[in-house]
């Protein structure tokens, strides 16, 4: 190699490289994605151009339109959610619903909701069963605890975040920025209640499962190394709607409503119910309510 | 899980609430029976004399009482004998089906309280707005109301070669 490359051609030509992959990129996606704002910090108007630039990419992936919504909280409604353990069978039709809900990865298998058995007069979750597998439900002698994400109102796993690619919103919801999230798992480690997952691998979902109707926040397709976890089905809350396993659950266990609204279901429940809440001596203020209409 | 089945294909937002207030407060599913094709029950019943004789029914086989009252209750007890297409509260007022909460409240009174504010059972739609509240009949078998056992989707994958992390 003869020393021909100077000083000055060299800065010369890495000025021209720069410029050619800043040229070839600025109408692209990696320089965007590169340069890309926080969620948070985004302009109305930005934040459309963004969304429109997502959907359409979906719609290449899945060969169908998309719609990737950005709704925001509503005034003077914060989410709650009440679970009727006498009621609960442990029939799994809230997690199915959840996965057909929320795109989670199938091949690598991720759900948001855990069913839990445990034994009548124990509450011991060290020795809780997640595999059961009987031909049918309830077991004698079994009880069932549905665990997913309980949105807590002092949540661990924001504190611990190191880019704030997690956050609480004003509904109470806790959500996570995927495009943020750099995986580093910290706040897997810090949620005491196992409800964060992590896209080991590219999460494969099948065309013709694919839910299209998603937001940014919540169900929209993930991509691998990133963190997801129940929303409480934002892109339904949002727009009034019961989250899917309210609706998938048969035997009416599940229980969802607005808890500054005194007369919503989950304040009924508040008011009249004998009502625990998951590991409350941690101090995470879930608002995710256990309780019992029967005894 | 018949009766849950038939909740699934109910159609929603019945047309029948301008003939009643009580249909309207709580608007619900059709019952089971309004489905079924054997209703209206009166264009077999309105020929035949009614028998109030506990027997097993030979043209509704499917027809028992069990963990039901069986000791105490017959045909008549809910059904009105004299107009079959309708229920007959305790006090002799005459219910049509997509009111039968009102003949059921009668006995399970804090169930029908807890019902009415959407915690038993369930409800659909809006948390904020319009839902459909599902009958009694749309879950239990009023003749024999308790659930049957259900077979549970497949468990979830377990990992292996991981250290399992408990809850």
């Amino acid at each position: 190699m003869k020393k021909n490359l100077t000083r000055r051609n060299f800065i010369r030509l890495s000025a021209l490289g720069i410029a050619a992959t800043a040229a070839g990129c600025s109408k692209g996606t990696a320089w965007d994605d590169f340069f890309q704002k926080r969620f948070q910090e985004m302009k109305p108007d930005e934040i459309a151009g963004f969304l429109k630039k997502l959907e359409n990419r979906y719609a290449g992936t899945y060969g169908a339109p998309f719609s990737v919504k950005a709704t925001p909280a509503k005034e003077k409604v914060v989410f709650g959610y009440g679970l009727d353990l006498s009621r609960c069978i442990g029939c799994r039709r809230c997690v199915s619903a959840c996965v057909k809900e929320n795109n989670p990865s199938r091949d690598v298998q991720i759900q948001w909701i855990r069913v839990l058995r445990m034994k009548k007069g124990e509450f011991n979750l060290e020795k809780s069963e997640p595999y059961y597998e009987p031909e049918t439900v309830p077991e004698d002698g079994f009880f069932t605890i549905p665990v997913q994400c309980q949105q807590c109102e002092n949540p661990p796993c924001v504190k611990v975040c190191p880019v704030k690619a997690t956050w609480k919103e004003p509904d109470g919801i806790v959500v996570i920025d995927y495009n943020w999230c750099i995986g580093c798992r910290t706040c897997m480690a810090a949620c005491p209640y196992r409800a964060r997952k992590f896209n080991w691998n590219e999460p494969v979902i099948p065309r013709d499962e694919v839910n299209r109707d998603t937001h940014y926040l919540g169900n929209r397709p993930r991509m691998k190394g990133v963190v997801e976890k129940c929303t409480f089905c934002i892109q339904r809350a949002r727009e009034g709607k019961y989250t899917a396993c309210v609706e998938a659950c048969p035997v009416g266990a599940r229980k969802f409503g607005n808890l500054l609204d005194p007369k919503s279901e989950i304040r009924y429940v508040l008011d009249n119910f004998r009502v625990f809440r998951l590991k409350e001596e941690l101090n995470t203020e879930p608002k995710f309510f256990y309780f019992f209409s029967i005894g | 899980m018949r009766m849950l089945e038939y909740s699934v294909v109910t159609v929603f937002f019945v047309l029948l609430s301008a003939a009643s207030s009580a249909a309207a407060e709580y608007p619900t599913g059709k019952p089971a029976v309004l489905l079924s094709g054997n209703f209206p029950c009166s264009n077999c019943h309105a020929g035949m004399t009614p028998d109030p004789a506990r027997r097993s029914l030979t043209f509704h086989p499917e027809i028992k009482l069990k963990e039901h009252g069986e000791q105490r209750m017959w045909c008549f007890a809910c059904h009105d004998a004299a107009d079959r297409d309708h229920l007959r509260l305790a006090d002799g007022e005459k219910v049509p089906f997509i009111e039968l909460h009102r003949l059921c409240g009668q006995c399970h009174e804090n169930i029908y309280r807890h019902w009415k504010a959407g915690i038993h059972g369930k409800r659909t739609g809006s948390w904020e707005g319009a839902k459909q509240y599902y009958l009694c009949t749309n879950c239990h078998n009023p003749h024999s109301p308790r659930f049957k056992p259900l077979a549970p989707e497949p468990a979830p994958i377990k990992p292996v070669n991981t250290l399992r992390r408990r809850l």
